[in-house]
């Protein structure tokens, strides 16, 4: 089989596509007004993580590979649990005490239910959001070498291409 | 103004989450910020020394937020945690060269260690539970570090087992939230204290028993430490023999039992009764192993039998109303014995591992003569498997000798029987591993090895040091005053914990 041909039927292909960038988005969404609407940082992560899934699902490992490299992602793992802990350290040195929400005390009061009004709630989030969207993405990437070795050192089956 | 404790949590944490982005070209960089932070978190406990202290995470009061706390018992952790880090992480500059993905291995060995400070300080029950999650997932990574198919399958059956620990403790704690309202522990041990144990907390206080044992591999719940402690590669077995299985297990068993629901006749005997079988079927299994490190691994069980077995001690001569003078020096040779284990236990699997390193093997049989060869590791070993012998001025003869005085004058001849006894075989496993690697005819097949030196010897030598040096801790009055003491006193006070936590907010 070629190499291009990987994966589901042009139909599939072409939705998820397009479907992606909205999940995408709605992930984003999900991760910026955690502190207004259900959701947050973990639930907006598992959605940015799904948007990928959905690509290798349709178009196969080696494209959603291309498309965000492993160790990109594993990188975006890191630095999004980096901005957690600079997020409390930055309470420790603005707040007084780790975790302070010193944004909303100090500086940036805001009026409740804008976007931008509960000091570092959002901040947190949106580092929770990328720590949570890597580390997925890479658990289920690395969930599908384990499947794609085996089928690849066979004959690959087409029963469902 | 209050001592900054996340600290000894966020430097860990924040360098685990730095390192993988040097990746593999910044590795000597890796290994240096590595080692600077678990030399900073030593400087730190040695820092916070006598000292004790409520903190409250965002400013938010207990029990609507999440506190830490700091006290004797506290500090004493973090001192034996941040010494064994530092050195075994020193040994692991020089030894992880031989694995690929260093930096990833000092990412979740500083995740270990931030696990491991987060349980010994944590005052909020399920942080404790989360805490504990960290330090267990980083140490099964780490003990698969290998990736080869025996160090897969000790990696695998300590996670299912860990696991299965890791729920029981999950469930206690739901059960204890259930049935007083509080996950704080000291509103907890209020809450006991008022109410008095119902059926659901007498069940919940089985489950952190048993879930806890599972931890510090006492002996009915032992399968996954033979298997999983040689596995690693040898500065992690260090880690794992030296502190993990006392701080996730030891200390937060104690912690509980003691400052929670309080110690009863029933939880001090089943700890005696743990510790014993511990110590006599952990030097029974050792006895019998040509393998250097699982030989190690049973000697561990072993030994933590007899910290156990000093803190039941200590706990039920308190619950009998016995004199609190004895129940203090059962609890003071634990808790010393626990110190002392971690320091000559880390340094053996250390020591080990140097051997493993030149000779690539770990089966005694195959080697002999190797004193010659390796002159710094056999001095070292030579220290440690004195100290862990009981052998005078070493480190271990002095708690041992504590806990045999503590359990004759509470009328335990027996006790102290089997304590002496279980000495007796500790040196004679220790003298085999002495005659078999570093005695005897040199093999010709190892004629040609040679030791790797450097910041490996620097490590050992160190904590062989500090194995002589222990002793001072206990003979030298101020230090005993400002380390084990506080230590003791906080397990001796009991349920006067939830006051001092909730007083001195």
């Amino acid at each position: 089989m070629i190499d291009g041909m990987k994966g589901m039927t042009v139909i599939v292909k072409t939705i998820s596509s397009w479907v992606k960038l909205l999940i995408f988005l709605f992930g984003i969404y999900i991760v910026l007004f955690g502190h207004l609407t259900p959701g947050g940082g973990f639930a907006g992560g598992i959605i940015l993580a799904s948007s990928y899934v959905l690509l290798m699902f349709a178009y196969g490992r080696e494209f959603v590979e291309a498309n965000l490299p492993l160790g990109l992602a594993s990188k975006l793992d890191s630095v999004g649990a980096f901005l957690f802990a600079l997020v409390a350290i930055l309470g420790f040195a603005f707040g007084g005490a780790f975790f302070a929400n010193f944004l909303y005390q100090n500086y940036l009061p805001g009026e409740s239910l804008r976007l931008i009004s509960a000091g570092t709630i959002p901040l947190s989030n949106i580092a929770i959001g990328l720590k949570v969207g890597a580390s997925l993405f890479l658990i289920i990437l690395t969930l599908s070498i384990c499947c794609h070795y085996e089928a690849g050192s066979e004959e690959p089956n087409d029963d469902e291409e | 103004m209050s001592i900054p404790l996340p600290v000894f949590v966020a430097v860990p944490l924040v360098t685990a989450f730095l390192l993988p982005i040097f990746g593999e070209r910044g590795k000597r960089i890796a290994t240096l910020l590595a080692n600077l932070a678990t030399a900073s978190l030593l400087g730190l406990a040695i820092a916070v020394i006598g000292k004790s202290g409520v903190y409250e995470i965002g400013n938010w009061s207990i029990p609507l937020g999440i506190n830490l706390v700091l006290d004797g018992l506290s500090s004493l952790m973090l001192l034996v945690i941040g010494t064994v880090g530092t050195a075994a992480m020193l040994f692991s500059a020089r030894y992880m060269e031989q694995y690929t993905a260093k930096a990833k291995y000092l990412s979740l060995f500083l995740l270990m260690i931030a696990g491991m400070n987060g349980v010994v300080l944590s005052g909020d029950i399920f942080n404790l539970f989360v805490f504990l999650e960290i330090a267990s997932i980083a140490s099964y990574a780490l003990v698969g570090f290998g990736c080869g198919a025996e160090e897969l399958e000790a990696a695998f059956k300590y996670m299912v087992l860990g696991s299965i620990a890791s729920i029981f403790v999950l469930f206690a704690v739901g059960l204890v939230y259930g049935n007083t309202g509080s996950l704080n522990m000291a509103y907890i041990g209020k809450a006991i204290q008022a109410s008095g144990l119902n059926l659901g907390l007498t069940f919940a206080l089985s489950l952190f028993i048993a879930g806890f044992s599972l931890k510090a591999a006492l002996v009915p719940f032992h399968a996954w430490l033979p298997d999983a402690h040689p596995s690693a590669p040898a500065p992690i077995s260090a880690m794992l023999s030296g502190v993990l299985i006392k701080t996730l297990g030891v200390y937060a068993l104690a912690r509980i039992l003691f400052n929670v629901f309080g110690i009863s006749l029933h939880t001090g005997w089943i700890l005696v009764i743990l510790g014993l079988t511990s110590m006599v079927a952990g030097a029974f299994l050792a006895l019998g192993q040509w393998d250097l490190k699982r030989l190690l691994a049973y000697s561990s069980i072993s030994q933590i039998g007899y910290v156990v077995l000093g803190i039941g001690l200590g706990g039920l001569i308190l619950a009998r109303g016995g004199n609190p003078a004895w129940a203090s020096l059962a609890l003071l040779g634990g808790l010393f014995h626990l110190a002392n284990h971690s320091v000559y236990k880390s340094l053996l699997f250390l020591t080990s591992g140097s051997v493993e390193m030149s000779t690539g093997t770990r089966d005694m049989r195959k080697m002999g003569g190797l004193g010659g060869k390796l002159p710094f590791t056999r001095a070292a070993c030579t220290v440690a498997s004195a100290s862990v012998a009981g052998v005078p001025p070493f480190s271990g003869f002095w708690s041992k000798l504590i806990l045999v005085i503590a359990a004759v004058q509470a009328h335990f001849i027996w006790v102290a029987a089997v304590i002496v006894f279980v000495s007796l075989c500790t040196l004679i496993m220790y003298l085999k591993v002495q005659r078999h690697v570093f005695l005897g005819e040199l093999p010709k097949t190892l004629k040609q090895i040679r030791e790797h030196r450097g910041a490996m010897v620097v490590a050992m030598i160190s904590l062989a040091c500090l194995c002589i040096l222990m002793c001072l801790l206990v003979i030298i009055p101020s230090l005993r005053s400002s380390i084990l003491d506080p230590a003791v006193k906080a397990l001796v006070d009991g349920l006067e914990y939830s006051t001092k936590v909730i007083g001195t907010q």
